[in-house]
């Protein structure tokens, strides 16, 4: 016996919707826990003062310059390599056992804990080439860990672009590299736009590969050797050790505001970008 | 100015993607000023032979050449022809309309632009002076600024027409050019060519036999790769040489 076709419709709409709503109230829930326990804590103190007896007291202001600084430096890294891979592997080679390669390490890469990445980069920068603790020890961390996700983003980016601009460029005597600068990443940078967004989250986010590689240092940091404190690590600690749960979750709020603030002033920018461009 | 009426000289050319053969020991010559029309069925090789005149097909892997095709007395397949030169040489319009994603004015300085052309007053010339050509100036003359996604599909044809001519080549090469556009269109872009004939040599591969009919001083008609014929239209038209040519033009096949 088979369903009534418009019952069995309607069954999978009712379906479909039930699996949106409750993935919108997880959101919307976890976005209003946070803001709710957070919100009180916090105020204009709490952003422009240094934390005080362990983060007991005072703001967060030096771990907002340590999150700002330690994320702003792991893109710098990460966007010209990432990018630059992928158009190498698309743009400037056939598809061959190389690109193979360097695109299934890339993947292997993108699945590695991130506390496997703070150990590596506490191995390799920290103690061997001697960075310490540090902003750049941290920096170069992370962008070796967003690396697969850029280059992922942005070969998917480069890869939609259709051929036939490439041709139309070709065909007006353009250079390769005329063709890549002026049509195809012209046209991919939304793409990759949102991949560099979902690193600058992820490096946001990031505690434990951040916590063994730039330390946990209170003060505000001076020079790349300095060991510093991000937002998600002072949280982490807050936390962790029970040392104020109310600035913890004051942090904590921060960082979802933080990340929805960056989120929508990209969506602006590249609503921007798009309308001149088409 | 070269004064030999043959302009570009194909002899014994041959093309391959991988194994499979595309063109077959094409011998043909195109003059000087002609309107040359290229016809035949689907995968004749009229748009290879288009693509290799460019080298386009240099950008599809496993693209192969034999033989000789002599532009102004040089082989482009020569190790130091510059391709780019070549390409700027060589204009050339494809099948479907594919104005870039940028202003009018964009589009047409695109390939000027590369070229190395910065000067403003020298872009805005160029840019004129190539609509006009196409046709399109009058249309558009008060929105340069706006998408050129924006405009009708004739006009975006014509754009792309005006884009090639920027760049001053000696060559238009037109791939089907009005497969995709109502008749209207289609009769403005045939006066175009008429008119561009007097200023540049003109290979015109058509789908459409009476397009060939209407524009081609000579018209070649391809089958399987290979060259079958080459002529004057209307020789081609009325007494074709070869049963297949004839047998193709009545709608036989293909």
């Amino acid at each position: 016996m088979s369903l009534d076709p418009r019952l069995s419709q309607r069954i999978a709409r009712t379906f479909l919707w039930a699996m949106t709503a409750v993935t919108v109230a997880i959101l919307v829930f976890i976005i209003f826990f946070i803001l709710r326990k957070g919100l009180p804590a916090i105020n204009v103190d709490f952003l422009t003062k240094n934390p005080v007896d362990m983060g007991k007291g005072g703001g967060i202001f030096s771990t907002v310059i340590g999150t700002v600084v330690l994320t702003a430096l792991a893109i710098l890294i990460a966007t010209p390599l990432g990018v630059g891979t992928a158009i190498y592997l698309t743009e400037y080679t056939w598809e061959n056992t190389l690109t193979r390669v360097i695109r299934f390490g890339a993947e292997c890469l993108a699945g590695i804990p991130s506390i496997i990445f703070g150990l590596f980069g506490f191995i390799l920068f920290v103690t061997k080439l001697g960075f310490g603790w540090s902003i750049l020890s941290g920096g170069l961390t992370l962008a070796f860990m967003i690396l697969p996700t850029l280059i992922r983003t942005s070969e998917e980016a480069i890869k939609s672009v259709p051929a036939s601009y490439r041709q139309v460029s070709f065909s007006l005597g353009g250079t390769k590299w005329q063709t890549v600068t002026r049509v195809v990443l012209p046209s991919a940078l939304p793409g990759i736009v949102t991949g560099i967004i979902l690193s600058v989250g992820r490096s946001i986010g990031e505690t434990a590969a951040v916590i063994f590689t730039a330390g946990s240092a209170l003060r505000i940091p001076t020079s790349l050797f300095s060991s510093s404190r991000t937002m998600s690590v002072h949280f982490y600690i807050l936390a962790r050790e029970g040392i104020s749960m109310s600035k913890a979750y004051g942090t904590a709020a921060i960082l979802v505001i933080a990340i929805l603030a960056v989120n929508i002033a990209t969506y602006y920018l590249m609503n921007k970008f798009i309308r001149k461009y088409s | 100015m070269p004064t030999d009426p043959v302009a570009i000289r194909v002899s014994r050319f041959s093309h391959f993607f991988g194994a499979e053969q595309t063109l077959i020991a094409l011998d043909l010559d195109v003059c000087r000023n002609e309107i040359l029309g290229i016809i035949g069925p689907a995968r004749s090789g009229k748009s290879t032979f288009l693509c290799a005149l460019n080298r386009l097909n240099d950008l599809v892997r496993g693209s192969r050449v034999e033989g000789r095709i002599e532009i102004d007395g040089k082989n482009i397949y020569d190790p130091d022809v510059d391709v780019i030169e070549l390409r700027r040489k060589l204009g050339t319009v494809f099948a479907t309309p594919i104005p870039l994603p940028r202003s009018i004015f964009e589009n047409v300085a695109f390939g000027p632009r590369m070229a190395g052309v910065r000067d403003k007053v020298r872009l805005n010339e160029i840019v004129r002076d190539s609509l006009e050509k196409g046709g399109l100036f009058e249309e558009v003359k008060d929105r340069l600024n706006t998408s050129a996604l924006k405009l009708s599909g004739g006009q975006q044809q014509r754009l792309c027409l005006a884009r090639i001519l920027a760049l001053k080549p000696e060559f238009i090469l037109l791939d089907e050019p009005t497969s995709g556009l109502d008749p209207i269109s289609t009769m403005k872009i045939e006066d175009s060519l008429r008119k561009l004939k007097k200023d540049y040599t003109i290979i015109l591969v058509t789908n459409n036999t009476k397009q060939a009919a209407r524009v081609a001083d000579r018209t070649a008609f391809f089958l399987n790769g290979g060259l079958i014929e080459i002529g004057p239209t209307a020789g081609i038209y009325t007494a074709p040489a070869d049963k297949r040519t004839d047998d193709y033009l009545r709608g036989k096949f293909g």
